[in-house]
């Protein structure tokens, strides 16, 4: 019953018959495919040619459909072949498959030279309308936070405390462990090359300034943007994907106030709290290596570094850290609104609210030091 | 107790499925005859989707057998129960649709990992499972966000119709159709079947599709299969559910 399909031709006097055997099913389509090309060759311009199918034992769409490529292709060159001996149980199914027009399924996606520059083209342009989207965003944000202290009883305190949750407490351990980790290699590295000028106890300025003035909250930042950056892209755009936003706004929600607004509160909240604690935690980690490693006992190290940094220093790094939080939360949330459809879409906006998010936190973090240096910070 | 039936193309034998402490089959019987449409019923949160997705293997079950094709699930090994996959298509309640590949992408996916043909063949056989389906051909370059609900079920279809199955399971295939459109749906059901000599395993809520489209129904109740039978059993039943729910107001509407 299962038997490998054959097209055979067999010469009638003036006319050729095709006789076709087996099984023409989807298994076969690879051999199918080629047996019905090389008739299609083969067959010439023959008056007379009819397609015997009575000792097929088994068909399905791919081999009607073949029988049919064959049929139109023959009746292409001008020979109008007729179909014999088909039985009763597929005459329905090879009607079915005659009555497919023969339109060609166009590929859009190729992959070419000007496509490609044609792509590249698009991004450029496409930075200039992701910048307008941030201020769109912004401007959307200032005026429900507007709103909400009309009518304060708008605010969300319950979904904000969740997302404080989320971003500030659950981020505590591993924002303290990195920050120590880095603390001690700064501090490792400078009491090495320091030492060489006899210098090792201004290892505690390098990493008092640093740790305060820059690394804390850059470091910190840039683990936000990696850590709940993505996460407010992925909820925001599966729910956009859901069309759950669609129905907030039915409902006469807004939801740049009941989603957005308490996840930029909670990430402005978080993002101060966790630099705070990871310049503590690195100046832990780098006291400890400065005692164990560089010989510098505790008290030298605190009263070097009582010496050593004022409170303009901790100021300078702590100010930035809100500005920053609320440049990650409007890309994210700009992101995440943006998702369309399908997985892929959420999969390229999360990706490029973590990259934005990190690019733009470094971008403000210089125009900062200018900002302080011009003041004489 | 379903009674035995020789030729049978789903055989399924005392099987007992538990989420937990809740046992939602249990030790239920079924055999679905080669070349039939089985309407699937019974009451919302029986297990009817438990059922289907414990045959095609997505829920794993506390005891029993089931065959598909004459072959046991689970003594197979992996290549046996490939080829057991290849020759059923299951059309999910949401449709399932990848939503990153256009519609030609989603038809083609089967058949390219399946079978070595060019894509030539490929492109002519979307165009006819369009076809079949009662879709144009132009939606074959949109991607799933971009249909509506009834073309994202006939899509659906298309694509588990894409290797030419023996057997196709239909979850809900109906739901959230409007009542023409789930008309024509069960018009083309019983088309394909025809055609293409399909056996049909519909878990359904939809009475018009029972009556236009079934050959015989099963209701599911209790983790068992209450009752089994032509729409005529079934309106001569005894049993409350039944009663209800084929001599309710909506079934008398149905019946005219």
């Amino acid at each position: 019953m299962n038997g490998d399909p054959t097209l055979e031709r067999i010469a009638q006097g003036n006319g050729l018959a095709l006789c076709a055997t087996g099984s023409w099913t989807a298994r076969f389509a690879p051999v199918l495919e080629q047996m019905v090309a090389e008739a299609e060759r083969l067959t010439g311009s023959r008056p007379d040619i009819f397609i015997d199918v009575s000792q097929v034992s088994k068909l399905d769409t791919f081999g009607a459909w073949l029988i049919e490529r064959l049929r139109r292709s023959l009746a292409h060159g001008g020979v109008e072949a007729s179909i014999a001996g088909l039985s009763a149980n597929y005459s329905s199914l090879v009607d079915e498959v005659r009555r497919v027009k023969a339109t060609a399924v166009v590929d859009t996606t190729s992959m070419t030279i000007t496509g490609v520059l044609d792509q590249i083209g698009r991004n450029v342009a496409g930075f200039g309308t992701t910048l307008i989207g941030l201020i769109d965003m912004l401007g959307a944000v200032l005026a429900a936070v507007g709103r909400v202290v009309i009518h304060p009883s708008g605010f969300r305190l319950t979904s904000t405390v969740h997302h404080l949750e989320q971003v500030c407490w659950r981020a505590v351990p591993i924002v303290l462990l990195i920050t120590f980790l880095i603390g001690c290699i700064i501090s490792q590295q400078g009491i090495f090359h320091f030492r060489k000028f006899g210098a090792d106890i201004f290892v505690v300025d390098m990493l008092g300034v640093l740790v305060l003035r820059e690394i804390g909250v850059l470091l910190v930042a840039i683990m936000v943007a990696g850590r709940s950056g993505s996460a407010y892209t992925a909820e925001l755009g599966s729910m956009k994907m859901r069309e759950e936003i669609d129905a907030l706004r039915t409902m006469g929600f807004d939801p740049i106030e009941v989603l957005v607004l308490p996840r930029m509160l909670a990430l402005i909240i978080a993002l101060p709290i966790l630099a705070f604690l990871g310049a503590m935690a690195a100046l832990v980690g780098g006291g400890l290596v400065a005692n164990f490693y560089g010989g510098v006992d505790p008290e030298a190290f605190m009263l070097r570094l009582r010496d050593a940094i004022s409170i303009d220093h901790f100021i300078v790094g702590i100010v930035k850290a809100p500005v920053m939080a609320a440049v990650i939360g409007i890309v994210a949330c700009v992101e995440g609104l943006a998702v369309e459809g399908s997985a892929e879409s959420l999969g390229q906006h999360t990706t490029s609210s973590v990259v934005q998010g990190i690019f733009f936190v470094i971008v403000m973090d210089g125009v900062f030091a200018i900002f302080f240096a011009s003041i004489g910070m | 107790m379903a009674p035995e039936i020789p030729d049978a193309i789903i055989r399924v034998r005392d099987i007992s499925v538990r989420f937990g402490a809740t046992k939602v089959l249990d030790g239920l019987n079924l055999d679905v005859k080669r070349g039939e449409i089985l309407g699937f019923v019974g009451p919302s949160g029986a297990g009817k989707s438990v059922l289907t997705r414990t045959i095609i293997g997505l829920v794993p079950k506390v005891s029993g057998s089931i065959e598909v094709f004459g072959i046991d699930l689970d003594a197979a090994n992996a290549a046996a129960r490939r080829g057991v996959e290849r020759r059923w298509g299951i059309l999910f309640q949401q449709g399932a649709l990848f939503s990153s590949l256009t519609v030609r992408q989603n038809i083609q996916f089967p058949v390219r990992e399946y079978l070595n043909v060019s894509q030539r063949l490929l492109d002519e056989i979307t165009v006819a499972k369009l076809g079949m389906v009662g879709l144009l051909p132009e939606v074959a370059g949109r991607f799933p966000s971009e249909l509506s609900g009834g073309m994202i079920k006939r899509v659906a279809l298309a694509r588990a119709l894409a290797l030419d199955p023996e057997l196709v399971f239909l979850d809900e295939p109906t739901s959230g159709l409007d009542p023409i459109g789930a008309g024509d749906f069960d018009e083309l059901v019983r088309t394909l079947q025809r055609t293409l000599g399909l056996t049909v395993f519909m878990v359904t809520h939809d009475l018009d599709s029972l009556y236009t489209a079934c050959d015989r129904i099963a209701v599911l109740g209790n983790g068992k299969i209450i009752a089994a039978g032509s729409m005529a059993d079934m309106q001569a039943s005894e049993h409350p559910w039944l009663r209800a729910y084929f001599h309710g107001k909506r079934a008398r509407a149905v019946m005219g």
